[in-house]
């Protein structure tokens, strides 16, 4: 019981992480491998604005979402569309995003360290228990969980059920085919990769509020959201969520069940067994 | 295979005189410039490999540190018992059965799958082996004491070095390299023609992880205290890429043109900026995306064509120049 709830809190996370990328490479075609320092970023922003600031990180999001989106955008426009504009095929575009990305990554990581230094920080937060089923929370974790849903039913709301949400939804079937039936894929795109920022930025603002982070581990979940989206399906909400809380309580279970060092290898079992059975995904359908 | 043409015969007799000078280097000094040259010598021969692999087949591969440290780590547990030179071979294959078993896993599916995994891959067999020394063994660290000095371990890496670019020669002349290069520019023709795709990426992964194990192996003297942080030290598999690119993938020999300034480059920097390394690294990425997608040698063939345009002959065609 307590692994499944320590689990699904994890894993609610960790599916937003996994939103704002699947977003970025689904919609976008773009590898981002310097998600997970985008991440960083927003648990030092919503440290900062918590402890300069006193602003609740909850209403935080507030902030950090839109900053991230903006940040996400100047960085498509300005990095992504130049190598975009010049792939021959998509198999280039991919060896040049991830490459670029790796550079954004370490100089992200560069400028961080330089800033905040390579310590653990945390802060308290909403850290009183809270009793569910006869067993202890914290009310911080509660509340980051209810965020975390709050945030995904918005978002699948916005790509099923509005009319730019199913553009965007197009762009990520075919972007040659969207554009015959007039949507404005670089715009999609562009879009598309920012709100992916912003998304994982609203991830990591929650994230700051239960858990210990510094500089350098935003590689981690870059490979964990990674794995989440690829077990999910490309570009699929739904398989991203159910493959995130997948994840949250196979590594949870690790941790508590066999030992706290080997949550990676939790999460490489479970990436080989997808490699090998379904690799297009959860929900992903068998392409020619 | 019977005759070498002049080119060879030219080329074969640069590297014999390249690998002499080479060789001199620990007589002339045996302080700063020796450790340095050991250092270009490491990475000469890691960046060699994964273009072996990567460079054919544009799979880029972050496992280099999974590899290295595997090797390093088969020297710190059979030192006392087993005589260097076979834990050399060992350390290969044990590298060669990982690469096995990771490119069985993964170079069936599309090339992103396998950067992901590689990215991974170091830190997993860091855990692992983390584990297992923390549960059944006494101690996390190794120790490593031999009598070998740096400029044995720099002989030692040269003779590596020239193991490897006869073996990239050797690949490009046979059928495995004919088969990559016909893989790289186009997968979907390679398998209509009759080529095991799976199985020959498979097989060039396994040399490519081999070699850079033995590497691994060749360098735990000098570390002399081996331990799981340092082992697995995920930035060899970034600098390794790094260096690779800038030098550029399409030849055998064009990423030595991109080890050597990093190197250098890198060492000065960590020297005396130790905090800026990664954003160094950083830059050095997004630079070689956006100004040099070719690499050094891709600089150098786009100087050589115009005037061997002009003169008349002619030009000589790049393969696998993206």
């Amino acid at each position: 019981m307590d692994i499944l709830i320590t689990g699904t809190v994890l894993g609610g996370t960790y599916a937003l992480i996994a939103l704002g990328l699947t977003l970025q490479y689904g919609v976008a075609r773009i590898m981002n491998l310097a998600n997970g320092e985008n991440l960083v970023l927003a648990c030092f922003c919503a440290f900062w604005l918590y402890t300069a600031a006193s602003i609740n990180p909850v209403i935080g999001i507030a902030i950090i979402a839109p900053a991230a989106f903006l940040l996400n955008w100047l960085i498509y426009v300005y990095a992504m569309k130049p190598l975009v504009d010049r792939a021959k095929n998509r198999g280039q575009l991919e060896v040049d995003s991830i490459l670029a990305t790796f550079g954004l990554m370490f100089i992200m990581q560069g400028v961080m360290l330089l800033v905040f230094g390579g310590s653990y920080f945390s802060y308290n937060f909403l850290s009183e228990p809270v009793r569910i089923l006869g067993a202890n929370y914290g009310l911080n974790r509660i509340v980051a969980l209810g965020a975390a849903v709050v945030i995904a039913a918005g978002l699948y709301l916005f790509l099923y059920r509005t009319r730019y949400g199913t553009a965007i939804r197009a762009v990520s079937v075919s972007p040659s085919s969207a554009s015959l039936v007039a949507i404005n894929v670089p715009r999609a795109s562009a879009f598309a990769f920012a709100l992916g920022g912003a998304l994982t930025a609203a991830g990591g603002a929650l994230l700051s509020t239960f858990y210990t982070f510094n500089s350098s581990m935003g590689v981690i979940f870059t490979m964990k959201a990674l794995i989440i989206v690829i077990m999910g399906g490309v570009g699929d909400v739904r398989g991203a969520v159910l493959a995130a809380l997948l994840l949250g309580l196979a590594e949870t279970a690790v941790a508590s069940l066999i030992d706290p060092g080997l949550t990676l290898a939790a999460t490489y079992t479970l990436f080989i067994i997808v490699l090998l059975i379904r690799p297009q995904g959860i929900f992903g359908r068998q392409t020619a | 295979m019977t005759r070498f043409s002049e080119k060879e015969q030219r080329v074969a007799a640069f590297a014999l005189l390249g690998f002499g000078a080479a060789a001199a280097i620990p007589l002339v000094d045996d302080g700063y410039y020796l450790s340095l040259s050991v250092n270009i010598a490491m990475y000469a021969v890691l960046c060699t490999a994964w273009t072996l692999f990567s460079g054919p087949t544009h799979y880029i591969s972050l496992a280099t540190a999974a590899f290295f440290g595997i090797g390093t780590y088969t020297v710190g547990l059979g030192i006392d018992s087993l005589p260097f030179p076979l834990l050399l071979a060992i350390a290969g294959i044990a590298a060669a059965i990982l690469a096995g078993l990771v490119g069985v896993a993964t170079l069936r599916l599309s090339g992103v799958y396998f950067v992901i995994f590689t990215l991974g891959l170091a830190e997993l067999v860091r855990q692992v082996v983390t584990w297992l020394q923390t549960n059944f063994t006494t101690s996390v660290g190794l120790y490593v004491f031999t009598d070998m000095t740096e400029k044995h371990i720099f002989w030692m890496l040269l003779a590596l070095a020239a193991i490897v670019y006869a073996t990239g020669w050797l690949i490009n002349r046979s059928r495995l390299g004919f088969a990559m290069r016909i893989i790289g520019n186009d997968e979907t023709v390679a398998r209509h023609v009759g080529i095991d795709v799976a199985r020959s990426k498979v097989i060039l992964f396994m040399v490519s992880g081999a070699f850079i194990g033995i590497t691994g192996a060749i360098l735990a003297p000098r570390f002399a205290y081996v331990e799981p942080p340092s082992a697995f030290n995920p930035v060899i598999s970034f600098q390794v890429v790094i260096m690779a690119l800038l030098g550029g993938t399409g030849r055998l020999w064009a990423p030595l043109l991109g080890v050597i300034p990093f190197t250098i480059l890198f060492d000065r920097i960590s020297s005396s900026f130790p905090n800026h390394t990664s954003l160094l690294i950083g830059v050095a990425f997004m630079a070689i995306v956006y100004f040099l997608p070719r690499g050094v040698i891709g600089l150098i063939e786009d100087f050589r064509k115009p005037r061997a345009g002009k003169a008349g002959t002619v030009a000589p065609v790049p393969e696998a120049a993206e």
